[in-house]
């Protein structure tokens, strides 16, 4: 069966990130960018499906600017077979994202979309379960294992209180959590093959998708400051301090 | 303005979580009603009854909602929701596995991880791992948003909602219950403990986590875990406290041995009180803690747990 992987273009997850002076985003400019690491997780996931032979093909795709075409070929160096990139320079929303990715669903026909939990950046968490609505198609969100038999995946969640272990029916929709695998490094040579990887470029319109949203950001500003405390020198000073200054003992 | 509360269970109890959500509710105003969904969930309506103030608890209370699974709970919402003008959840693992299906089917945004509400359509939620805030405004008819607990006070429970069945019942032939493995402990659950400590990398390995056990008994504390501990296999995933674990706020929350990545911070920065016990004096987690300790958590530890 074919696998569908949506990957992301995000702030490098050990940036510091800057708010913008005039609090109206985070800003992003001359900051270094990477894949996700919950997509990677996604990728090295459907890699590792298709190098048990379940999966035949792995196709990644990604909503974003041209510039996102990076992380579309390192899913490729790290095994996909071809990409598709829907090119928009607009902050696209989950929904909207679902709605392009339920398009492309519906030209793959893949038997299986695996997608990370969230974005590093937005911290939704919402665009696998979107589109598994939009699709109609079961979902098997925080994955932790993930096993396919016969027409049914099974799929290991991590839930507030343990694990849960569900079954879908194929095709489904699967988020990655961050137990579900440790993602490979790309090597040079498949860095190399990558660029030579087909990669599809179309837009929104495409696929008659409008990008607008709804919901609008008024202001982005930085929390509020922890003060540095102060360090004590014993057991017996920190347990006085909790109990007489901080007084939560 | 009505609103609809998607209440927690665990293990077929009301979870605390719900008072917390309910008190959002409030905050943004209006007519508020609480959704019970499960198998055998009598009790646990009987205990959202008494939130205060809940105006009616709707309870489903059939087997295809046992577990909570998404497609079938997901599908329950969307014949609900035509009555109310938001949807509210806590951003618990069912809250956020639900609510974007829920959203995505009536065709509007969701907001996930609320932790301010200005008014009926403009929020606060953070962003890039609580590294910044971000005020949102939603113009969709219906608004649909997973609710931080920590961030709003539990309301009490001298309440009296009336309690009304549902009789939706819809069918779920795409997804199947398998198995649960529930973490059993006796301490406070870690959302909603007073006292949390925390270890991390530099506990060495699993068996070193007993040496908070004794500090968390005398305490009353939860303990919780970096994702480094629970990389390493110290301890299990759900006692993880971060950007993609869990989300703290204790009165009192103890770092041992954690050495205070921006993701760990993003689970815990909003604690009344942070003590930090790690014997590397520049560790990050220094420039967030109110008390630090530096030295080896080997010999502190003990000590602690005899002098508490």
């Amino acid at each position: 069966m074919k696998v569908l992987v949506a990957v992301k273009r995000v702030i490098d997850y050990n940036v510091k990130i800057r708010v913008k002076a005039d609090h109206s985003d985070v800003d992003l400019t001359n900051v270094k960018m990477a894949m996700n690491p919950f997509c990677e997780i996604a990728v090295e996931e459907a890699v590792r499906l298709k190098e048990k032979g379940v999966a035949t093909e792995v196709v990644a795709v990604t909503i974003g600017p041209k510039a996102s075409q990076e992380q579309l070929r390192t899913a490729l160096a790290l095994g996909a077979d071809r990409a598709i990139q829907i090119e928009t320079d607009e902050r696209a929303e989950s929904l909207a994202v679902a709605k392009l990715l339920a398009k492309v669903v519906e030209q793959e026909q893949p038997g299986l979309v695996i997608l990370g939990k969230q974005a590093i950046d937005t911290d939704n968490n919402q665009t696998g379960q979107m589109l598994a609505a939009l699709t109609n198609l079961p979902q098997g969100t925080f994955a932790s294992e993930v096993v396919v038999e016969g027409d049914q995946v099974h799929v290991t969640r991590e839930i507030d209180g343990g694990l849960q272990t569900i079954a879908l029916t194929l095709p489904a929709i699967v988020t990655t959590d961050l137990r579900l695998n440790e993602p490979r490094y790309a090597k040079l040579p498949d860095i190399m093959k990558a660029k030579k990887k087909p990669l599809d470029v179309k837009t929104p319109a495409d696929f008659g998708v409008d990008v607008a949203s709804k919901v609008s950001l008024l202001k982005v500003e930085s929390p509020a400051e922890r003060k540095g405390g102060i360090k004590v020198a014993s057991v017996d000073e920190l347990i006085d301090k909790l109990k007489n200054e901080a007084k939560v003992l | 303005m009505s609103i609809l509360v998607l209440a927690d269970l665990h293990e077929g109890q009301l979870a605390g979580a719900t008072a917390h959500v309910v008190a959002a509710a409030q905050a943004i105003g209006g007519d508020i009603d609480v959704l019970v969904a499960g198998e055998g969930v009598q009790a646990a309506a009987d205990a959202a009854a008494k939130l205060e103030g809940v105006r009616t608890v709707r309870v489903a209370d059939n087997a295809v909602y046992a577990h909570q699974l998404a497609e079938p709970l997901g599908a329950l919402l969307v014949e609900l929701a035509g009555d109310y003008t938001h949807v509210l959840a806590s951003a618990s693992t069912t809250g956020k596995n639900v609510l974007p299906r829920l959203a995505a089917l009536k065709d509007v945004s969701q907001l996930s991880d609320v932790i301010g509400v200005e008014s009926a359509d403009t929020f606060q939620r953070s962003i890039y791992a609580g590294n910044a805030i971000a005020t949102v405004k939603s113009d969709d008819t219906l608004k649909v948003l997973t609710v931080r607990t920590t961030a709003f006070d539990a309301v009490s429970d001298t309440g009296s909602a009336t309690v009304e069945t549902v009789d939706v019942v819809v069918e779920n032939t795409q997804s199947r219950f398998v198995k649960e493995e529930l973490a059993q402990s006796d301490r406070p659950e870690l959302g909603g403990a007073k006292v949390v400590i925390s270890g991390g990398r530099g506990m060495g390995n699993g068996d070193n986590f007993k040496l908070l056990n004794g500090i968390a008994d005398k305490l009353g504390a939860a303990v919780g875990a970096s994702r480094a501990a629970v990389d390493a296999g110290f301890v299990p995933n759900d006692m993880q406290v971060g950007q993609t674990g869990k989300i703290v706020a204790p009165d009192l929350y103890i770092a041992v041995g954690i050495s205070g990545a921006i993701q760990h911070l993003a689970g815990m920065k909003d604690s009344k009180v942070i003590v930090a016990i790690n014997k590397d004096d520049e560790a990050p987690i220094f420039q967030v803690a109110d008390y630090g300790l530096v030295g080896d958590l080997f010999e502190i530890l003990p000590e602690l747990e005899s002098k508490l």
